[in-house]
């Protein structure tokens, strides 16, 4: 079979030595991307090899004086069909590959066997054919490729190109139908999102910067506000959820002694004129004067956050 | 004269220009010629655009380094060739890499089937003033075009970052919108020009210019070329305000650097894509074809103009559109600008069709299509107009609004004013209530009105 290709390329006599080392210099890229596409670990890699095979195969047909197909090629298939591959693979992820799991009991060895019965077949057939003389493609195009190739689609073979088309839109069609969603719901804008808010009575500027006053400057530090109380919800979202934020009420504390005419850390007794001393002021948390803010603004917060993200 | 060799009429020729006297120190010379002309126009053009930016608005620009701080982009070029070059840890490290390798491999491809100008006599050897030229060029430009996007989009996702992905993603999704509407508005160009070849589009152009016959398809190209070059108002692969840098936000140093070449040498290229078949390529206006001026090298500097005369465009559009929200941009390209292109290629063809069928001449045919359009005109005046629901008649002079109506404060919009504020409503009134002091006046700022 090799010996009949090999022939086919060299004793053609419309074969020039350009064109014979193209080919032997873009068999081998094109066969190791090839087998690329087969080994590679990562689903972008495979698909790059891919690319690499397209490429390399427009550059073949240029070389055979097939320019429109080359081009058409990467254009087509190189630079519409293999980026939308690409565009949902890249949402996949950098590190995903594929699961190895079987989810049909047996595939491997039906696919195997199936292979190795096309393989039979492809080298039976091919090694019987006989191979005429290649003419090239000097008398088909006659002196303009996109012009043969246009009295070819639009004359002999319109009714089958127009079927084809006829074809592709329908699919086309169908996947729209089927994806179709009828919408239940009011759309929400960006006008919406930012009333919504507004009526939230969240907080409409961005978020304070947590853990930046004199004593600290940690994330899990809450900021204070002009009124010298913690903001809770400047310390990030994440952190919240996770209990790794510094307590608020200790900070709270701290400043009500301050507040109070102590040091923040040591307790002051404070006097009242003809009174019991009274211990100084905590933080309760029902009465939320460790600067929660306003009702649902941690809640609005959180939004605004993930709206970031 | 020298002069290009035309085809000969009624034989279908694949390319007007004539490559048959090369040889190959003349493809050495017009390569090296291209990639030197790129660079150093890339490095015109970031000036360029910061300094006409900057006298849009209204400041000077770069100014300290050499004349008119023409060596600016020289010295930032090599800032960037110093700097650390930063290869993300978790990066996939060959894609990384290769990346913007892809981007401005493909981008300067573009250029070699470019006409400059017209046949000139290079060291004794008759030869057009481009590197090669074949019957599907400009498909190979879309080509070329279509696979430097994966250096974007490979750029994207190889950094392993957030943003440069959402930047990819974006990419890939522009890309493909775009294309499919200036591959439709350059269809048109084919139909008339009845051939795919840069020479021969140019050759056309003899009598009139692309743009005008086809006019909608130019303003569909303007646009999406635009968007095909990540460029202000469709720059949502990198959107700063958004993406940080988007999919270059990982890249450092010449990597960076590589990446930025690429962008600047895709606006020179969709800029010469416009000027060859829109501009009438390397021709000059008003002047006879056959004048020593649309001859030899001169023609060169007619292409320059023109191809300056876009970049200033893209600038201009920079400095006085703001950036799109994605989704209007993509509302933009599927549902306004392919749908124009397509109905506007299925006219032109129709009219190319009756006018080959029919044999009218080019006079008739205008004649009628003036006539359609009048017709169209005149129906569409014995279409009722919609009435448009009679609203609440506006009270004359400016109206007082409660900007609390919302929920929160709002400024006033023209026409519109605040209610005079309770503290000067309490000085009237103080004022009215003692005669003796000066009634402080209320005025009332109208805004805009």
């Amino acid at each position: 079979m090799s010996a009949a290709v090999l022939t086919s390329l060299t004793d053609a006599g419309t074969t020039t030595t350009a064109e014979a080392a193209l080919f032997w210099t873009l068999g081998p890229i094109m066969v190791l991307a090839a087998l690329g596409l087969l080994f590679a670990r990562k689903a972008v890699h495979a698909a790059l090899a891919v690319v690499v095979v397209m490429i390399s195969l427009a550059f073949m047909y240029v070389a055979q004086d097939a320019v429109f197909l080359g081009v058409v090629q990467v254009v087509v298939y190189t630079g519409a069909v293999m980026m939308l591959f690409l565009f949902v693979l890249m949402l996949v992820g950098v590190d995903a590959s594929d699961s190895l799991v079987e989810t049909i009991r047996g595939q491997r060895w039906i696919g195997l066997l199936a292979g190795v019965g096309l393989a039979v077949v492809l080298v039976g057939v091919v090694g019987r054919a006989t191979y005429g003389r290649p003419t090239g493609l000097e008398q088909a195009n006659g002196g303009n490729n996109p012009t043969a190739i246009a009295h070819l689609v639009f004359g002999s073979y319109v009714f089958a190109f127009e079927v084809v088309g006829a074809l592709l839109v329908t699919a086309a069609l169908g996947a729209l139908v089927l994806t179709h969603r009828a919408r239940l719901t009011p759309r929400v804008g960006q006008k919406e999102r930012a009333d919504a808010r507004v009526a939230a009575g969240g907080v409409l500027t961005p978020l304070p910067a947590p853990g930046v006053y004199a004593k600290h400057n940690a994330m899990d530090v809450p900021a204070l506000g002009p009124d010298g109380r913690p903001l809770e919800h400047s310390v990030p979202r994440v952190l919240r959820i996770r209990g790794q934020e510094a307590d608020a009420r200790e900070y709270a504390a701290r400043i009500d002694r301050v507040l109070a005419g102590g040091g923040a850390d040591r307790p002051v007794l404070v006097t009242e004129p003809g009174g019991e001393p009274t211990p100084p002021p905590t933080a309760h948390p029902e009465t939320a004067s460790h600067g929660a803010p306003l009702p649902g603004a941690a809640q609005a917060g959180a939004e605004q956050q993930e709206e970031h993200a | 004269m020298r002069h290009l060799l035309f085809a000969e009429s009624g034989a279908v020729a694949p390319v007007t220009a004539d490559f048959s006297d090369d040889t190959w120190w003349i493809w050495v010379i017009k390569a090296v010629g291209i990639i030197v002309f790129l660079l150093t126009s890339v490095l015109i053009a970031i000036w360029f655009e910061r300094k006409v930016v900057a006298r849009m608005q209204v400041r000077p620009g770069p100014n300290v380094h050499g004349p008119f701080g023409l060596l600016q982009s020289l010295a930032d070029a090599m800032k960037l060739l110093v700097k650390e070059d930063v290869t993300v840890k978790a990066a996939d490290k060959l894609v990384y890499i290769v990346a913007p390798m892809i981007a401005v491999f493909c981008s300067l491809l573009t250029f070699a089937v470019i006409p400059l100008g017209p046949a000139v006599d290079m060291f004794g050897h008759v030869t057009p003033l481009q590197l090669t030229d074949f019957p599907v060029a400009v498909l190979y430009i879309l080509a070329c075009a279509s696979v430097g996007v994966y250096g974007i989009v490979l750029g994207g996702w190889s950094s392993n970052s957030t943003y440069p992905l959402l930047g990819g993603v974006r990419s890939t999704a522009q890309v493909i919108s775009y294309e499919l509407a200036m591959g439709l508005s350059l269809v048109s160009v084919f139909i008339l020009a009845g051939s795919m070849s840069t020479s021969q589009i140019v050759d056309s152009q003899t009598q009139v210019w692309w743009f005008l016959p086809l006019l909608p398809a130019f303003v569909i190209y303007l646009m999406s070329m635009v968007g095909e070059t990540n460029r202000l108002p469709f720059d949502l692969p990198e959107a700063e305000g958004e993406l940080v840098s988007g999919y270059m936000t990982e890249y450092s140093s010449m990597k960076f650097a590589w990446f930025f070449l690429a962008e600047y040498i895709n606006m020179l290229n969709v800029s010469a894509v416009a000027t060859t078949l829109f501009f009438g390529g390397w021709r000059a206006p008003f002047i006879p074809a056959d004048s020593f001026l649309q001859t030899g090298w001169w023609p060169v500097l007619w292409f320059l103009a023109k191809l300056w005369f876009f970049m200033f465009l893209f600038v201009w559009i920079r400095g006085s559109v703001l950036r799109f929200r994605y989704d209007q941009f993509m509302r933009l390209g599927w549902k306004v600008l392919i749908p124009a292109a397509l109905v506007w290629v299925v006219c032109v063809a129709v009219v190319q069709g009756v006018r080959q069928f029919s044999g009218l001449d080019l006079r008739t045919t205008l004649f009628v299509l003036a006539g359609v359009v009048l017709l169209g005109l005149l129906v569409s005046f014995a279409i009722p107009e919609k009435k448009t629901p009679a609203g609440p008649k506006r009270p004359p002079g400016p109206e007082v609004i409660d900007p609390f109506a919302g929920g929160y404060p709002v400024p006033p919009l023209p026409g519109q004013v605040l209610p005079p504020s309770p503290r000067k409503q309490r000085q009237a009134a103080s004022a009215a209530s003692s005669p003796t002091t000066d009634v402080p006046q209320v005025t009332q700022e109208v805004h805009g009105g």
